[in-house]
């Protein structure tokens, strides 16, 4: 039914043995995954520690020149490293997949390492990419005629139907313009109509990577060009939710309209990325709790990407879209692994951050990723102030003691 | 690209060597790029303060002022490496080459005058009363009232001073911690 694309397979496996072959070659530091740096002590053990030489007071507080020793190591693990901002750069592999972009401590190794590599660099460019960037072409311009074509039919199951055929064949075709090779566990639990679906991002292929497997009705807001083609022919087939810049502000009119969509049980199940941003495949950062709070059935998806093949990671910053994409078809593949979760409801006196947490770790369980409590948003903004504030209550019950007036 | 700046990578290395090896020396290279926005080569007080730990710290801004010399913006790798230097554990000198008669950076007496000089905000060798109200108030915020803190002051400078003038000179601070476990409180493990 959809176009399978044969010669995508020995491709990839011949990518998988000259990848083996480099374990033969590697002469990296193999390092194992960056342990934490820091030690976990709390600040009450840590400074305890510190006053141990001192005679106790009676009201437990105190204050010694020797408190500051705490909070400069904190500091300086921090500089050296710290959890939130190698989220948002690619991650380090232990060993490298010849590919130069993730090269970062080149130095020469063997000419067998470079021939391989310079022959990898031919078959990436001259052969996977082009063939990759024509089978995107014509998964997208499918996606807007059938979309189109769909749309024009008045409301009835053989609408739906074709829509969903339509929908799914494209993103086939897109997936393998990407070469991309997805395993999906548990699908009993794949989302269904009238739900919300919830996936940890790191990038726009999330959305064809899950959209492979099911129909979803997408959110976003509305884009200019190409991207907005793209979203007003696939809103004429089945209802999607597309918010304008101005309308993306109005937190109760999203609420109100997700939750519409939401009610609907004959509409497609929601796909959102409540990080809100894109985040390296290495953790979960906090999920913000606007989709908690529709109301909905909440079907949690975990999505993990495998390094070696490709870095699938978009980092806004460094790359724009167009570049990004041409990078992930000079990558090998994208491989990764789908796991969709056990639905989940908000439970009695649970209130939304709770069960957005709840979720989160659920999902960070599931994929090996390490589960944070930082807002992907410091990858642009400044950290809040109130978290100095908590730092500085916290310590200063260390000096006065318990009981205090104050 | 990072490869290129070995050559600057090569150079830093004479001084700090004996402090960091081959490979720590260019994950701290790694991190320092990463953490270089800018792309010019130099930390500025802003890039620091990027760091969201380090932002929430109460001490934060004057551990950035740390790596900074008296009077400048930027901090290049070398005076990165130099500030981090104090921070390595006592243990693993005997690995390294002392080059010169001089004390290490990371020797008890150094890791204890990064701490005082954290107090010491005129950096004129002396940490006065209003020095450490200052930085005691940066540590606790708004929880605290003035009064209180004061005499939270007052009690530890009487507690250091030996020689009656008010305030706590090099010598004070270093006989008041003499019990602290400074080697091992004021050191990070960096990874080989």
């Amino acid at each position: 039914m959809f176009l399978k694309f044969p010669l995508s397979y020995p491709l990839r496996f011949l990518s998988g043995l000259i990848t083996s072959v480099l374990f033969h070659e590697q002469d990296w530091d193999t390092e194992e995954e960056l342990n934490k740096v820091k030690d976990d002590g709390s600040m009450e053990k840590e400074i305890g520690e510190l006053r141990r030489s001192r005679p106790k007071r009676p009201d437990g507080g105190d204050f010694t020149l020797s408190d500051v020793f705490y909070f400069s190591r904190k500091g300086l693990e921090s500089i050296v490293e710290d959890e939130v901002t190698q989220r948002f750069s690619s991650e380090e592999l232990v060993s490298w997949n010849l590919l130069t972009r993730t090269n970062n401590n080149f130095h020469y190794v063997s000419l067998r390492l470079t021939v391989l590599w310079g022959l990898g660099v031919v078959i990436r460019y001259c052969i996977l990419a082009p063939l990759r960037i024509t089978l995107a072409a014509i998964g997208i311009s499918w996606l807007v005629i059938g979309t189109t074509v769909v749309g024009l039919l008045p409301s009835s199951r053989v609408k739906n139907w074709l829509s969903e055929l339509v929908h799914l064949m494209c993103y086939r075709i897109c997936a393998r313009g990407l070469s991309a090779t997805v395993h999906y566990h548990n699908k009993q639990n794949r989302p269904r109509k009238g739900g919300i679906c919830v996936a940890n991002h790191t990038s726009p292929i999330d959305v064809v990577i899950l959209a492979n497997d099911g129909c979803y009705a997408m959110v976003g807001q509305v884009h200019g060009g190409l991207m907005g083609v793209i979203q007003r022919s696939m809103v004429k087939s089945c209802p999607h939710i597309w918010f304008e810049r101005s309308e993306m502000k109005d937190r109760h009119l999203v609420t109100q309209r997700l939750r519409d969509h939401v009610n609907d049980k004959t509409k497609l199940p929601i796909l959102i990325f409540p990080e809100g941003t894109c985040i390296n495949n290495t953790s979960v950062m906090m999920f913000k709790k606007g989709s908690f709070e529709i109301g909905g059935t909440i079907y949690p998806v975990a999505i993990k990407y495998d390094p070696q093949f490709g870095d699938a990671f978009w980092n806004s910053a460094k790359y724009n879209m167009v570049s990004y994409l041409l990078r992930m078809m000079t990558s090998w593949a994208i491989v990764c692994n789908v796991w969709y979760l056990p639905a989940m409801t908000q439970m009695e006196g649970e209130d939304a951050v709770q069960f957005a947490n709840r979720v989160k770790s659920a999902i960070a369980r599931q994929g090996g990723l390490v589960d944070l409590s930082w807002d992907g948003g410091l990858k642009r903004d400044k950290v809040k102030n109130t978290f100095k504030e908590l730092e500085q209550k916290k310590y200063s019950s260390m000096v006065v003691g318990d009981d205090s007036s104050d | 690209p990072l490869w290129c700046d070995k050559v600057l990578l090569r150079a830093s290395r004479r001084v700090e060597i004996a402090y960091f090896s081959h490979s720590q020396i260019t994950r701290l290279y790694s991190r320092f790029h990463s953490l270089d926005k800018g792309e010019n080569g130099a930390l500025s007080r802003e890039d620091f303060q990027r760091i969201p730990e380090l932002a929430i710290n109460p001490l934060g801004d004057r551990i950035i002022n740390a790596f900074f010399p008296e009077g400048e913006d930027q901090v290049n790798f070398r005076g990165f490496m130099r500030t981090l230097a104090h921070f390595r554990p006592v243990e693993d000198n005997e690995k390294s080459k002392g080059h010169d008669a001089s004390e290490p950076l990371n020797s008890r007496n150094n890791k204890l005058l990064f701490a005082f000089r954290l107090y010491d905000l005129d950096r004129d060798d002396k940490i006065s009363r209003d020095e450490l109200l200052q930085v005691l108030r940066m540590m606790v915020g708004v929880n605290i009232s003035d009064e209180q803190l004061g005499s939270i002051a007052d009690r530890t400078i009487q507690e250091a001073d030996t020689n009656g003038d008010m305030s706590i000179s090099f010598s004070e601070f270093i006989k008041v911690l003499e019990k602290v476990d400074v080697e091992q409180k004021m050191s990070i493990r960096f990874l080989h």
